[in-house]
């Protein structure tokens, strides 16, 4: 999901070749074994890895700034607790997804560059604003909704990192869904006032939810690739279809109306049927054009440029403690 | 602990953290962080790794420090005696002269 | 609604207490996506939410011995600044990263004597309280220490703004040791913590090569809800939504 739209890598191979090597690798993948860092893997594996683990990573830190923005007003003392944990949660998970990346042979450095310069991207939805208190429970409902959808299939991804990294984080996503559908459920629940928020939340996030899937299948060119090396379990209609069947009957628990007149359930199918998604919105949205792209990576941005003095000081202090140690040690030889 | 990079450009180095979640069991690699040095490391540690109670004892070794053996894992330019942990290129120090690696 | 002159003075405490540790935990709470390393997002969003589980708990136990009906929410959402009782130091803005953990050095290491002489309170909610709490703002502490000395003892643009930072938040800590309520056996006395905090941060500035600050002023009034402008700007943005919807569960 947060890489399941095209990856756009090149399917060519590139280093060294090496038949035995390209035998082993099909070979594990073939039998559904995991892929470790130390293990060749064909140039265009690495490379489609790094963007997806990346793009995964930097959509968990972009992901704390729409509901970092309701810490400071949230309504409860209890409601600010969880929402504090739950925007620790996601930076924990970026971490634990960037050092996964890392094990591929590249920096966290270089890839907070690519996401600072928009050759590498994160989950289209982050690009829409928090408007009101109950847009926290919108994206812990959905959001977070559609994303463990998407992870449980992940833990069983090739990469060994990445599918350790995702158990990780599959276990602590899960109190991220309930404490959404919790905050919505008490809304929905609550005053007249507080009923009408929570219903134009989930009208603002309910399609941006079904786009996180990516595109429909037939356009999705790269994931024939993704699915033959064991890194994407299920396609983008079938998380989708799996999405909507999870999520239409939670509704009715909410007693929320889901803004999609020709969504209804089809005995024939055993399917909910729905409505059709405006791809159009997506691109744009992917390319730049949502209401918040620019502002959440001014502000990603800024954070690290606004930071760089903090860490050059850490590192300086580091140098000289080593260089204090080095001379200590040396006087102590001497004496 | 010097990786000979320019700090400011390429941040801090990277640390491989093991804990031990519970008196009586190994300690198991959890994953890996950056710090500038190894008392950063351990607090970093306890934030990322045990922020839900898991962990006795965490562990912390610089990325570079690890020498490793992973016959099982095959990669035509693995030395068999003793390589690093992964592929990366500030895990190898760059010998004196040679500039652009 | 009463204000806080009516209150028994073991409720007005733990109020001041409890407002001290939820004042500060809003203040971090504004670093969220945006510290210098993202391992420091979760650093301070952890001292976040032990202050203000400390906050939930001391403004409950104000709310139940005041016996007026008031709960953490009321208290926390719905009194004006001029009933708030923290020390002003808390409420000052986060400035950069090094007025911040000037400010948290301060008072991270004023709340481990406080709390460490809370556990022998006479009052058991108040005991048991600073048993956990102590644990946690010894981690405070430490964090901050090893900030300040990496910024201190880091590079020259980073031992400038330590040491500005440190001047900015110096003049605020005098309040901490001001005379309180008079609660003998059960309340800390403030002027018994000075010492021990002094000795603390004395050895941590030299160590960090910083000057301890001579101010010129010191602030006054927070125990007594006379606050800084700040305060006022804080709490619109706390309360404001809780107060939109009155009688409304979250």
């Amino acid at each position: 999901m947060y890489g399941n739209y095209d990856s756009g890598t090149a399917s060519s191979p590139g280093g060294p070749h090496d038949q035995d090597a390209q035998q082993r690798f099909d070979r594990l993948i073939e039998a559904d074994q995991r892929i470790e860092p130390r293990d060749w893997m064909p140039d265009a594996y690495r490379k489609t890895l790094i963007r997806q683990i990346a793009q995964h990573a930097h959509s968990e830190i972009i992901g704390m700034q729409p509901e970092g923005n309701w810490i400071t007003r949230a309504p409860s003392l209890r409601r600010k607790a969880i929402l504090i944990a739950k925007v620790q949660d996601e930076a924990g998970h970026g971490l634990y997804l960037y050092s996964a990346t890392e094990t591929l042979g590249i920096d966290r450095e270089e890839l907070l560059d690519r996401l600072h310069d928009g050759r590498q991207k994160y989950s289209s939805i982050f690009n829409y604003p928090t408007l009101n208190w109950a847009d926290v429970g919108a994206i812990g409902w959905l959001v977070d909704g559609a994303a463990i959808m998407n992870q449980v299939p992940l833990c069983r991804c090739s990469y060994g990192p990445y599918a350790r990294a995702m158990v990780r984080i599959c276990k602590e996503e899960s109190f991220h869904q309930r404490q959404g559908f919790d905050i919505l459920h008490t809304l929905s629940h609550g005053t007249p006032g507080q009923k009408a928020m929570a219903q134009d939340a989930v009208n603002r996030y309910w399609w941006p939810s079904l786009m996180m899937f990516g595109p429909p299948d037939e356009e999705s060119s790269h994931s024939a690739q993704s699915t033959a090396w064991g890194i994407k379990r299920f396609s983008n209609d079938e998380l989708r279809q799996r999405f909507v069947d999870m999520t239409a009957p939670q509704a009715e628990v909410l007693g929320l109306s889901l803004p999609d007149d020709d969504l209804r359930w089809n005995a024939e199918r055993g399917h909910y049927d729905f409505g059709a998604i405006d791809w159009d919105e997506f691109a744009r949205v992917i390319r730049g054009d949502g209401p918040c792209n620019a502002e959440r990576l001014r502000r990603r941005r800024q954070a690290h440029d606004d930071g760089e003095w903090v860490r050059e000081a850490a590192q300086a202090y580091a140098d000289k403690q080593a260089a204090r140690q080095q001379a200590a040690r040396q006087e102590a030889r001497a004496s | 602990m010097t990786e000979g990079h320019d700090s400011g450009k390429r941040g801090w180095p990277l640390w491989e953290v093991f804990v031990r979640p519970r008196r009586g069991l190994a300690h198991q690699h959890v994953g890996s962080l950056h710090a500038p040095d190894a008392a950063m490391a351990l607090r970093n540690a306890r934030d990322v790794y045990t922020r839900r109670g898991e962990g006795v004892s965490i562990w912390v070794v610089p990325s570079s420090a690890i020498m490793a053996n992973s016959p099982d894992e095959k990669d035509p330019f693995f030395d068999p005696a003793q390589d690093k942990v992964y592929r990366h290129p500030t895990f190898y120090d760059v010998p004196e002269g040679a500039k652009q690696l | 609604m009463s204000g806080v002159r009516t209150l028994p003075p073991l409720a007005a405490y733990a109020l001041a207490l409890g407002d001290d540790a939820l004042i500060l935990a809003q203040r971090l709470g504004e670093w969220v996506a945006h510290a210098p390393q993202i391992e420091e997002d979760l650093a301070l969003a952890n001292i976040a939410l032990d202050l203000l589980g400390q906050a939930r708990t001391l403004l409950s136990y104000a709310g139940e011995i005041e016996q007026a009906g008031r709960d953490e929410d009321d208290l926390a959402y719905l009194r004006d600044d001029r009933d708030f009782r923290n020390v002003q130091l808390v409420e000052i803005p986060n400035g950069d990263f090094a007025v911040t953990i000037a400010r948290q050095l301060m008072f991270s290491a004023y709340q481990y004597e406080l709390y460490t002489a809370l556990l022998g309170s006479g009052d058991a909610t108040l005991a048991g309280l600073a048993g956990k709490a102590v644990k946690e703002v010894a981690y405070h502490r430490d964090h901050a220490v090893q900030w300040v000395l990496r910024l201190g003892d880091g590079t020259d643009l980073s031992h400038a703004r330590m040491q500005a930072g440190l001047d900015q938040v110096w003049p605020y800590t005098e309040e901490l040791f001001d005379p309180a309520s008079q609660l003998p056996g059960i309340a800390a006395d403030p002027a018994t913590l000075r010492p021990a905090w002094e000795q603390c941060v004395t050895s941590v500035l030299s160590e960090a090569t910083l000057d301890k600050p001579e101010p010129r002023w010191r602030s006054r009034g927070g125990r007594d809800g006379l606050h800084t402008e700040h305060l006022g700007h804080l709490l619109s943005e706390m309360q404001h939504l809780h107060r939109t919807h009155p009688g409304a569960t979250w």
